[in-house]
């Protein structure tokens, strides 16, 4: 079963064992919760990553909103690097309108620093009693008459078998795992923002704003997004459709061209890239034994291309579907099925499948139609700062919307 | 075949979630691909990379 079984006692790996209830693969925000709530349960949990570090090296513009993540750990300074009241959306012209600030009530978000988050989160996952092994990659399931029933695990050139009862794959925008199992998880080219930032020190910015620039010359089918780090220092970052990319033209040529505009005389200390979906979710996220969370079930945000907070949700839930079918001692597609349908059905799915068709509606907008809608949102004031209430503010502004998106109203 | 500059790769992985036949794969921080699926005619990876890592080589 083990191939080179280390010896007894070696702590870089021999505490691998051969079987456990639940396989999570991936240490992001999802796997972390979906270890952490199924060890809480009772269960033996094994969470692998197979980088050498978890939270690096990051992949995120790091903003969440506050509501959303105190469902699930309260703030702590270690790890948030900007403390937000308003988000300030800015057209291909450069005029501005502005969400929240002083009647926000204290809400808006956050901008983490992710390094420091998800070690929190996994140590969180490890403090319950799962077992954490880095730098230990999955390399295939293993299946048993056609279902998932473990996983072969690289770590220090050392293969292992792992069997386990469930395995949720938390494995990321690659979602290979899935794949592996036979599941289609292929993004649309169409659908993948391919997705370049820097941070960008000693810059003057609004350090309690985060900026949206929407314009298809600068950012096509994306948008541009600079929130702040912390004192004059901010996460600097653009997304544009993968059909919109190519030699000379990719995410990467865009934000050059903006920082020499904007930030010409800004110190760029860290280039990270990153792919970030924008389609539909999984036709369905559980198999037999598996269960699909966070960005490999494609549940980032269509909109805002945000996805820790629906990565932390499902996570959860998956680790809490996981233990209560283990009880019951089925873990069949079909009884698995309730993490699928609680998810989809609730304000999950209904978010994700409202802003996909938002995205639908505005993304293949010309510059001037999105100057239009700019300009006739700077008189209104919106404090809150939600999908909903900005396209009905939106939709008041530009009566003329309505004949153009007749469908869309009816999804909100 | 594809070329994979790893002077260039961010080994971020967008790559790896369009790939329609699943041939691309990041370990730990390189990307590899597994020529017997890739058939190095949709050019799907080296379009959507964000830096330009990937490109298509003549046979």
């Amino acid at each position: 079963m083990f191939y080179g079984l280390p010896a007894w006692g070696d702590r870089t790996g021999g505490t691998m064992k051969e079987a456990y209830d639940v396989l999570v693969v991936g240490g992001g925000p999802g796997g972390a919760l979906a270890a952490k709530a199924a060890a809480e349960q009772g269960l033996s949990v094994l969470l692998v990553e197979k980088r050498p570090a978890i939270g690096a090296p990051v992949r995120c513009a790091e903003g969440i909103g506050k509501e959303a993540l105190a469902e699930f750990i309260d703030p702590d300074p270690k790890w948030i690097a900007a403390d937000l009241d308003k988000a300030v959306l800015i057209g291909p012209d450069g005029t501005k309108f502005t969400i929240g600030g002083e009647h926000a009530g204290g809400k808006v978000g956050y901008v983490l620093d992710r390094k420091v988050f998800d070690r929190e989160l996994v140590w969180q996952a490890a403090e319950a009693g799962a077992e954490i092994q880095v730098h230990a990659r999955a390399s295939a399931p293993i299946m048993i008459n056609g279902k998932v029933s473990g996983a072969v695990i690289h770590q220090h050139g050392k293969t292992y078998e792992v069997r386990a009862k469930v395995v949720i794959a938390a494995d990321g925008v690659e979602s290979k795992f899935a794949k592996w199992a036979g599941i289609n998880t292929t993004v649309p080219l169409a659908e993948l923002e391919t997705c370049a930032q820097y941070i960008v020190n000693d810059i003057d910015i609004d350090e309690r704003a985060n900026l949206f620039y929407f314009s298809y010359t600068d950012a096509p089918w994306g948008y541009i997004w600079v929130f702040p780090k912390g004192h004059r220092c901010a996460n600097v970052g653009i997304g544009i459709a993968g059909t919109k990319s190519g030699e000379g033209h990719r995410a990467k040529d865009y934000l050059d061209r903006f920082i020499a505009r904007e930030f010409p005389n800004g110190k760029i200390t860290e280039l990270i890239v990153g792919g970030v979906s924008v389609c539909k979710p999984l036709e369905c996220t559980v198999a037999d034994n598996l269960l699909i969370v966070g960005d490999a079930a494609r549940l980032s945000d269509p909109i805002t291309g945000g996805g820790i907070y629906n990565a932390m949700y499902t996570g959860r839930l998956a680790g809490e579907v996981a233990a209560s079918a283990l009880k019951k001692g089925d873990t069949s597609k079909k009884a698995l099925m309730v993490y699928d349908e609680t998810w989809r059905n609730g304000h999950l799915g209904h978010a994700l499948a409202r802003n996909y068709a938002v995205k639908e509606a505005f993304i293949k907008m010309d510059d001037a139609k999105f100057n239009s809608i700019v300009h006739s949102m700077t008189d209104l004031s919106l404090d809150e700062i939600t999908v909903k209430s900005l396209v009905i503010a939106i939709f008041k502004a530009n009566p003329w919307l309505a004949l153009e998106l007749p469908r869309l109203l009816l999804t909100l | 075949m594809i070329h994979i500059r790893r002077d260039v790769c961010g080994y971020c992985g967008a790559c790896v979630s369009v790939c329609p036949r699943g041939a691309l794969e990041l370990i730990d921080a390189y990307l590899t691909v597994d020529e017997t699926l890739c058939k190095s005619k949709c050019k799907i990876c080296s379009t959507v990379c964000p830096l330009g890592a990937i490109v298509l080589e003549e046979q």
